[in-house]
């Protein structure tokens, strides 16, 4: 029973997609994945609007003082086992950013990351790689009963 | 025997629901021109919504989920040992009762207008229900479904624009567009899911099996206007079903004003008149 249930967590991811102030350049990316040309409902993949419900959070754009309680509050609301992807340069490192003086840098300051995909904007076939990794992450997760860490 | 088939009604009916659900979104994909989620994919979300954490944010709120799904197993059971009609609409109503209970429970906007919408809904498409239910009834002379099974033509003869009438409030009770909008199915974000945004996990994946065994309930109360035929009716019942995507696909959501009003004027008067019709064919 518990090898179905673990099999089933990794042919159902469902994304939210959380936007920390990016050019749209990776957001746009994001939702191309949706479209009939990559189609990542083949996956199981839906992108749903709710933290509530999802396994994968997608980040795009650079955390900073304004957006990093809001990015905090997303995060914590998701459902155990959960994991993190951060999308295009500005999330990974906080890209040509980095440095400002409103920024963070990377949203890995502000919420644990799995997997980083780089790009500007990253491409959608990068970013449904980098979705179908953090599966694999969740899949660990399960396995090993890991708790939350955050 | 009665315990035979109601197990088998409890194990089966979740089976049907799912694969109609995977079939569904099969047929959606398609429409859109996408390759689509594999048949199996709906059993995959709920078995993974069970292994994940359950966040409740009110004491009552899971007990509500549970008792959306007990009802409307209660429901189906109820419709397969062939009982009475009018009972099996008040239960119904009771499960749709505990959905709302529980988006009313918990302290979110979005799930609050959620429930009132789908209270509006309630509104709209019970008359047609219980018009539908009525309409029977005066042709066959009785509200169990034993009886009605027993006469030997076919209802859908009588009632032709009770049938239509009924069909237009499945696409509200199924929760399709143009009448998505107290919560969505998948892909869609209509009050960022309105009525089940507060409920995670095992919580939600009881609502999902729940809506898989009302959906099996409605199909069946479909197939019982052509019941004296099971080709015809298992027929009837698939042209039903393809439809309801169909115009999932191709509507807009429209606001609750518009819904309202079409059921209760032109929908109910289409209603009236089936039902005064088979009243003097058969009691006059």
């Amino acid at each position: 029973m518990m090898g179905i249930l673990q099999t089933a967590a990794t042919k159902s991811p469902w994304i939210v997609h959380f936007d920390c102030g990016s050019c749209n350049g990776c957001d746009i990316e994001i939702l191309a994945c949706l479209t009939p040309l990559y189609d990542v409902e083949r996956f199981g993949v839906l992108n749903v609007g709710n933290p509530k419900h999802a396994d994968i959070l997608v980040v795009s754009g650079t955390a900073n003082y304004r957006n990093a309680r809001v990015l905090r509050n997303v995060y914590d609301q998701m459902p155990w086992p959960k994991a993190v992807v951060a999308v295009g340069a500005c999330a990974s490192t906080g890209g040509i950013f980095r440095n400002c003086y409103n920024t963070l840098g990377g949203v890995d300051k502000v919420i644990p990351v799995d997997v980083y995909v780089p790009g500007c904007a990253a491409k959608p076939e990068a970013i449904m790689e980098g979705v179908l990794q953090a599966v694999q992450v969740l899949e660990k997760r399960k396995e090993t009963g890991e708790t939350y860490a955050g | 025997m009665n315990i035979q088939i109601i197990a088998a009604t409890i194990l089966l009916a979740p089976v049907i629901g799912g694969l109609i659900a995977g079939i569904d979104r099969i047929i959606t994909a398609r429409m859109q021109h996408r390759v689509g989620p594999p048949l199996l994919q709906p059993f995959y979300d709920v078995l993974k919504l069970l292994g994940k954490e359950n966040i409740a944010v009110t004491n009552d709120q899971s007990l509500y989920a549970v008792l959306y799904l007990v009802f409307n197993v209660i429901t189906l059971v109820m419709f397969v040992l062939q009982m009475d009609l009018l009972l099996i609409l008040f239960m119904l109503l009771l499960a749709v009762a505990s959905l709302v209970l529980g988006a009313m429970s918990a302290n979110s906007p979005f799930s609050k207008i959620g429930a009132q919408r789908e209270l509006i809904a309630i509104l709209a498409y019970e008359p047609i229900l219980i018009s539908s239910v009525v309409g029977m009834y005066f042709v066959t002379g009785s509200f169990s479904i034993s009886r009605i099974l027993q006469i030997d033509r076919m209802l859908f003869i009588d009632l032709p624009l009770l049938f239509i009438a009924f069909t237009y409030v499945l696409t509200i009770k199924l929760r399709k567009s143009p009448f998505d909008f107290s919560t969505s199915h998948h892909g869609h974000q209509e009050l960022v899911k309105g009525l089940t945004i507060e409920y995670s996990g095992p919580s939600l994946a009881m609502i999902e099996i729940a809506h898989w065994y009302e959906t099996v309930l409605l199909l069946l109360f479909a197939g019982l206007f052509f019941a004296n035929n099971l080709y015809v009716a298992v027929a009837a019942i698939a042209i039903c079903y393809f439809a309801e995507i169909l115009v999932d696909n191709i509507a807009a959501r429209l606001t609750w004003q518009i819904m309202l009003k079409s059921t209760w004027i032109p929908g109910l008067l289409i209603a009236v008149v089936n039902m005064v019709w088979v009243y003097i064919k058969y009691h006059v």
